[in-house]
C-alpha cells in the first residue's frame, strides 16, 4: 500500500524573486507563484540587495495567500514548510527564513532548510523521476558546477568555477555591449543572429579537471572590443555575442559529456537560470543525441528561481528526516556538500 | 485578549505575551546578536511559559522601525506571516514610540532616538502618547538646534544615548533631561500595551518604517532630476 501523500510548502527569497509553491510527493506541482522584481532592479543594471529585501517583506504574505488559493488548500494540509536557507543574498534570504519559521511554528509543523542549488537540481524531478548515478550541470548567475548524485539528497561537487560563474560572465559581457539588464537572454538572442567568427579562448584547465574558468574569456571579449574601437574597426555585436556564447557553451558541454562518461551516469540534468539559454540547450541536445545518457533540461519556468524546486528538494529532505530547529538562520554561503552530509548522518 | 509583542528593530530583542492587559511573560536581551537566530526560540519559550498555544493568540504587535533594516524585517516577516496564517490582527508600531512610552506619565516632551551613523539619527518628538514632531532621519545637531524652541524640559530616551549625550548637553544645556540607564531599553510589554489602543492594519499592507530611502534609489532619483533640468 502506498503511504499517504506528502504536501510540502516551499518558500524561496534568495535573490530577486519572491516565490511560494506547494508540491505533492516531491514530483507534482500543485501551486507555483513567483513574483519577479526584475522591473525594480532594471534601472540599476543589476539586483540591489536592499531593494530586493524590501520587496520580499512587502510581498511575502500576499504570495503565500496566492499559492494556497491556487492550490485550494490550507496550511493544515501541509506536512512541512521548506525554505531556501542559502546560498543567496542574506537580507533577502532572511525574509523567507523568518516567514517559514512563523508558518511552521504557528501550525506546529516541521521546518526544513533547503540548499538553493539542490532546489535547482530537484526542479527536474517535477518533470521526470531521477535515476542514479546522475550528473547535474548547474549554471546560473552565481553558480557553475558539475554535481554528481549517487542517491537522493546526496550531492558531490566534481567541478566548479574558479572565478566567474557562467551567468556572471554573460552579465559582464552584456554590460560591455551596453545591453539592458538582465543581459544573458539578450546575448543569447544576439548570438542567434550572428556568426561565431571570432575565436575566443576556451579554458580547459589541467587534464582531467572538471573545473571551469570564465574570467579569461570575459577579458578577451572586452579586449577585442576595446582594440577594435581604437582602430575604428566595427565588430558586429551579433558576431561578438555568438563567438562568446560558442566559447562558453563548448566548455560547458564538453566537460559535462566527459564527466558523464567517466562516472557512467544514467541521467544528465541541467539546472539553473542559464539552462534557459537556447545556445546551451541546442548544443547539449546535439551532444547527447545518441541517448547513451538521458538528458533532462527543465522547461523555462523551472530554470529560473521558483519555490516549487525548493519544495521538491525539501520533500526529499523531509523524507530523509531533516528538521531545522527554531534557530534556523539564513546562510548566504551554505556549502552544498555540507548540506549533503545532513542526509548521510 | 492574548497579545504577542515583538521588537527586533534594534540591538535589543524583546518579546512579550500579555493576557487581558496583564503581562504574562517577557524577554529582553540587550546584546549584539542575530535576531533571526534568537527570535523564534524566544517566542517558543515564552508561549511555553505562558502555557499557551500559537493558535490561542488573538493579536500580534510588532516594532516596525526605524532601526536596523534587517532587524526590522526579521520582526515584520515573523509577525506578518504568523498573524496572516493564524488569521488574527497585526499592528505595527514605530520603534521610537515604544521608547517614548517608557515615560507615558511624564509631562515633559520626550525625544526618543536611535543612532544612524555619521552624525545622523532616527528621531521624533512625543508628548504623553502623541507624536508632536514628525519622525525623521537627519543630522542630530540640526535636530537639537530646532529643539531649542520647544517649551519646557526634554527627556532624551535612547539605547544609543552615550554616543550623543555630550552633543545634547552642549546644545540644549539644562533643557535636556537624562533618565537612568535601564529606561533606555525598549520593552515588548510596553509595545503590547500600545497595541490595545491602535487601529488594526491590513496584514499585506504592513511595511517597515525605514525613514530612509535605499541609497541606490536616492542616487538614481537625483540623477533623473539632474537630467530633467538639463
Ligand atoms: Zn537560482
Amino acid at each position: 500500500m502506498k503511504d499517504k501523500d506528502v504536501y510540502i510548502l516551499g518558500i524561496e527569497t534568495s535573490c530577486d524573486e519572491t516565490a511560494v509553491a506547494i508540491v505533492k510527493n516531491g514530483k507534482e506541482t500543485i501551486a507555483n507563484v513567483v513574483a519577479s522584481q526584475i522591473e525594480s532592479h532594471k534601472r540599476f543594471g543589476g539586483v540591489v540587495p536592499e531593494i530586493a529585501s524590501r520587496h520580499h517583506v512587502e510581498q511575502i504574505t500576499m504570495i503565500l495567500e496566492e499559492a494556497l488559493t491556487e492550490a485550494n488548500m490550507t496550511m493544515e494540509e501541509m506536512d512541512a514548510i521548506a525554505v531556501t536557507e542559502g546560498p543567496g543574498l542574506v537580507g533577502a534570504l532572511l525574509v523567507g527564513v523568518n516567514a517559514a519559521k512563523a508558518l511552521a511554528f504557528a501550525h506546529q509543523k516541521p521546518l526544513i532548510g533547503v540548499h538553493h542549488i539542490a532546489g535547482h537540481i530537484y526542479a527536474n524531478r517535477l518533470e521526470k523521476e531521477f535515476q542514479f548515478p546522475l550528473l547535474s550541470l548547474v549554471v546560473s548567475g552565481g553558480h557553475t558546477e558539475l554535481i554528481l548524485m549517487e542517491e537522493h539528497g546526496d550531492f558531490k561537487v566534481i567541478g566548479e568555477t574558479r572565478d566567474d560563474a557562467a551567468g556572471e560572465a554573460y552579465d559582464k559581457v552584456a554590460r560591455t555591449l551596453q545591453l539592458p539588464y538582465p543581459g544573458g537572454p539578450k546575448i543569447d538572442q544576439l548570438a542567434k543572429e550572428g556568426e561565431a567568427s571570432i575565436l575566443f579562448p576556451r579554458a580547459w584547465l589541467e587534464d582531467g579537471s572538471y573545473d571551469f574558468s570564465f574570467s579569461g574569456l570575459k577579458s578577451a571579449v572586452i579586449n577585442t572590443l576595446h582594440n577594435a574601437k581604437q582602430r575604428d574597426k566595427v565588430i558586429k555585436k551579433e558576431d561578438l555575442a555568438a563567438s562568446f556564447q560558442e566559447s562558453v557553451v563548448e566548455v560547458l558541454v564538453k566537460k559535462t559529456f566527459k564527466a558523464a562518461e567517466q562516472f557512467d551516469v544514467k541521467q544528465v540534468i541541467v539546472a539553473g537560470g542559464v539552462a534557459a539559454n537556447s545556445g546551451l540547450r541546442t548544443a547539449l541536445e546535439e551532444t547527447f543525441a545518441d541517448k547513451k545518457f538521458e538528458l533532462m533540461i527543465p522547461p523555462l519556468p523551472l530554470c529560473t528561481d521558483n519555490a516549487a524546486m525548493i519544495a521538491a528538494a525539501g520533500t526529499i529532505a523531509y523524507e530523509q528526516g531533516h528538521r531545522a530547529a527554531w534557530d534556523l538562520n539564513a546562510n548566504p554561503s551554505l556549502d552544498i556538500e555540507i548540506y549533503s552530509a545532513r542526509s548521510n548522518k | 485578549m492574548n497579545i504577542l509583542a515583538i521588537d527586533t528593530s534594534n540591538q535589543v530583542m524583546t518579546v512579550a505575551i500579555t493576557r487581558g492587559g496583564e503581562l504574562i511573560a517577557e524577554t529582553i536581551i540587550n546584546v549584539k546578536r542575530n535576531h533571526s537566530v534568537g527570535l523564534m526560540p524566544a517566542i517558543d519559550n515564552l508561549l511555553k511559559d505562558a502555557n499557551m498555544l500559537p493558535k490561542e493568540l488573538d493579536k500580534i504587535v510588532v516594532a516596525k522601525g526605524p532601526g536596523s533594516y534587517t532587524g526590522v524585517r526579521i520582526g515584520l516577516s515573523t509577525a506578518k506571516t504568523m498573524a496572516w496564517t493564524l488569521n488574527i490582527p497585526v499592528i505595527g508600531v514605530s520603534s521610537l514610540e515604544i521608547l517614548a512610552r517608557n515615560f507615558f506619565q511624564s509631562q515633559d516632551v520626550i525625544c526618543p532616538f536611535f543612532d544612524a551613523r555619521r552624525g545622523l539619527v532616527y528621531t521624533g518628538l512625543y508628548q504623553e502618547t502623541n507624536l508632536k514632531k514628525e519622525e525623521q532621519n537627519l543630522l542630530f545637531s540640526d535636530w537639537l538646534v530646532k529643539l531649542k524652541d520647544v517649551e519646557g524640559k526634554i527627556l532624551f530616551v535612547s539605547p544609543d544615548l552615550s554616543i550623543h549625550k555630550e552633543t545634547i548637553k552642549d546644545i540644549l544645556k539644562e533643557k535636556a533631561v537624562f533618565p537612568p540607564a535601564i529606561f533606555h531599553v525598549p520593552r515588548a510589554s510596553v509595545l503590547a500595551e500600545i497595541a490595545e489602543e491602535k487601529e488594526i492594519e491590513d496584514v499585506h499592507a504592513l511595511t517597515p518604517n525605514y525613514l530612509r530611502m535605499v541609497e541606490a534609489e536616492a542616487i538614481w532619483l537625483k540623477e533623473q532630476a539632474e537630467k530633467n533640468n538639463d
